[in-house]
């Protein structure tokens, strides 16, 4: 599978622009903030309907505009596939399939594997069980849509479980037989949704395992664990004895949304003891074991986004990660650079068809370098 | 859009409030009511305001009537041990143009949502439990019939509503779900599909 083509209209910094691929490597190259990371994005909304950065649609369209426009064209194994994908404020988000609307979003998450490197955002490492969540439901959306279906459920009975405590504790009236049906579904979709990501986090162990061994060329052991209550035999009676803190506390506590994926490095959490090489090798790692589950999965090669990569990465790493780029690990690929001389040079020395883009202001042109 | 008359452009945004209607259509309407003569202008506001504050609600189900209990509340053909709860209006108009049944109706009014601040005490939900629980007046009801939407929301109100039927003892039934006629099984959603199996019924070849 690759991308043939873009076009965007109206998108985040771009009035207008058109670009033809490389069905191997593309080469963004543009000083910091001329718009490189928008067309990788506009690329991520194509496979997966949203941002890779920004998840309010509204935010994305060129300023004092009212809707944009991204339209690419996808080889497939047996045909071609046309993307468009429509986001005007106040309205419904079109996705639409060689000309056809498609009616759930997640009919299209999954068509169109695509994996993103960026190596700043070490926040999937740094920061709270959210953003560790959204990771592993974003892979799992990717290769299962029934897991996607039961996540939205979750997520809209838990929105509300929780407006309907806030009424309660507003109110001072508790009618229990009205939580019940939600209690029922949020702990028979816990009990579905954990035993997935259970599954997933066994799979996925072992690749990240090798992966982190092989970029970070070190032997420090990691380890990956899935940390959860909804596994657990007597959850459901852990879920009702926790009803009455519910009520005080005015939301849902207990539930696969307060999951974990927990990150260690010789036995101690990264987040407080990895240092910042490790880090960024644990999170290339993720994205990597990432890449071949889906390769294995979907049976073709997931498109590969790697933003700013020479720039925030230690040689050792990009040497690594060129030297799986030499060996035709990937399909396409999608780099940004902020010097032009830095990525021709480095891409020079693969045997493989690159293609060059100048982005200057959201204006995108072919360089020959 | 800039007016060339205030009164045109106070037409417009009061027209544009309706559903489905933009800026550009309702101005289209507003030229194409000036171009009429006054009587049917008249009639059609006076029509509007009549219907407004002239219209009655049904004292029992809920639907619209001109009368205090509506036609099909006291007609003597329907069968009052049956209740078949509704969403909304249209809804019942939608059933009642199948033919298919004979009994009577409830309109809820909304279905539960407590993201969009509608409870129990915002739908039409003891008036029914008071229905089923009411003997004396001698209509005894031995069904409710839940033909409520397909939707996550429709589900938590027919299994709240069910809960609470629970103590009366009366049969609770839903609608059936599935394939429509003349749908092709490669075309249906794998949901509907998936439930249209769990929910199969006896082949009959009489
Ligand atoms: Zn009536």
């Amino acid at each position: 599978m690759h991308l043939k083509n873009l076009q965007l209209n109206q998108f985040k910094n771009y009035q207008s622009a058109k670009l033809e691929f490389s069905e191997e490597i593309n080469c963004m190259v543009g000083i910091n903030g001329s718009g490189k990371t928008n067309l990788l994005d506009a690329i991520h909304y194509l496979c997966l309907t949203k941002s890779a950065v920004n998840a309010q649609d509204n935010q994305n369209i060129l300023h004092d505009m009212d809707f944009f426009t991204v339209f690419g064209e996808f080889e497939m194994a047996k045909n071609s596939l046309e993307i468009r994908c429509i986001v005007e404020s106040g309205k419904k988000k079109q996705i639409i399939q060689n000309g056809k609307a498609v009616e759930k979003m997640s009919d299209h998450v999954g068509l169109l594997p695509v994996v993103m490197i960026a190596p700043d955002d070490t926040q999937l490492i740094k920061d709270g069980s959210e953003e560790r969540r959204r990771f592993f439901d974003n892979m799992l959306c990717q290769l299962d849509k029934s897991y996607m279906d039961n996540l939205v459920r979750y997520q809209h009975f838990l929105k509300q479980r929780n407006a309907l405590l806030k009424k309660f504790g507003e109110t001072g009236r508790i009618n229990k037989a009205l939580l019940e049906p939600y209690d029922l579904e949020l702990i028979k979709l816990s009990k579905l949704i954990a035993a997935t990501r259970q599954e997933f986090v066994n799979a996925y162990k072992p690749l990240l395992l090798e992966h982190y061994a092989d970029i970070s060329g070190k032997r420090e052991t990691i380890d990956i664990h899935y940390d959860t209550n909804c596994t657990a035999e007597d959850f459901e009676r852990q879920f009702y004895q926790n009803q009455s803190k519910d009520l005080i506390l005015r939301r849902s506590t207990m539930g696969i949304h307060k999951d974990d994926f927990v990150f260690e490095i010789d036995n101690y959490p990264i987040k407080k003891y990895g240092s910042q090489g490790q880090q960024k090798s644990f999170l290339i790692a993720l994205k990597l074991a990432q890449f071949e589950i889906f390769h294995d999965k979907k049976n073709t090669k997931p498109i590969l986004l790697l933003d700013d990569i020479f720039d925030k990465l230690d040689d050792l790493r990009i040497e690594k990660l060129m030297q799986l780029v030499a060996d035709h690990r990937f399909g396409q690929l999608f780099i940004t650079d902020a010097r032009p001389e830095r990525s021709a040079g480095i891409l020079k020395g693969i045997n493989a068809q690159a293609k060059f883009f100048k982005v200057e202001q959201g204006h995108v042109s072919a360089w020959d370098q | 859009m800039n007016f060339p008359s205030k009164l045109i452009e106070d037409a417009v945004t009061e027209i544009s409030r309706l559903p489905g209607i933009g800026k550009k259509t309702a101005l289209r309407l507003a030229l194409h009511l000036l171009k009429q003569k006054e009587a049917v202008t008249e009639s059609l506001s006076q029509s509007i305001t009549k219907m407004r504050t002239e219209i009655k609600y049904c004292s029992v189900c809920h639907n619209i009537s001109d009368t205090e209990v509506c036609g099909i509340c006291t007609s003597m053909r329907r069968d009052k041990s049956t209740i078949c709860v509704v969403e909304e209006i249209p809804d019942v108009l939608a059933i009642e143009n199948t033919s298919q049944y004979n009994g009577l109706y409830h309109v809820l009014g909304g279905v539960i949502s407590p993201i969009q601040g509608i409870g129990p005490d915002e739908l039409k939900i003891d008036s029914l439990i008071n229905r089923v629980a009411k003997v004396s007046s001698g209509d005894k009801v031995d069904e409710v019939i839940l033909a409520l939407p397909a939707t996550m929301e429709g589900d938590t109100t027919s299994f709240y509503i069910t809960r609470k039927l629970k103590e009366y003892g009366v049969k609770v039934s839903t609608i059936a779900r599935g394939i429509p006629i003349g749908g092709e099984l490669e075309y249906t959603d794998e949901v509907t599909l998936g439930r249209s199996i769990l929910t199969r019924v006896n082949y009959s070849a009489d």
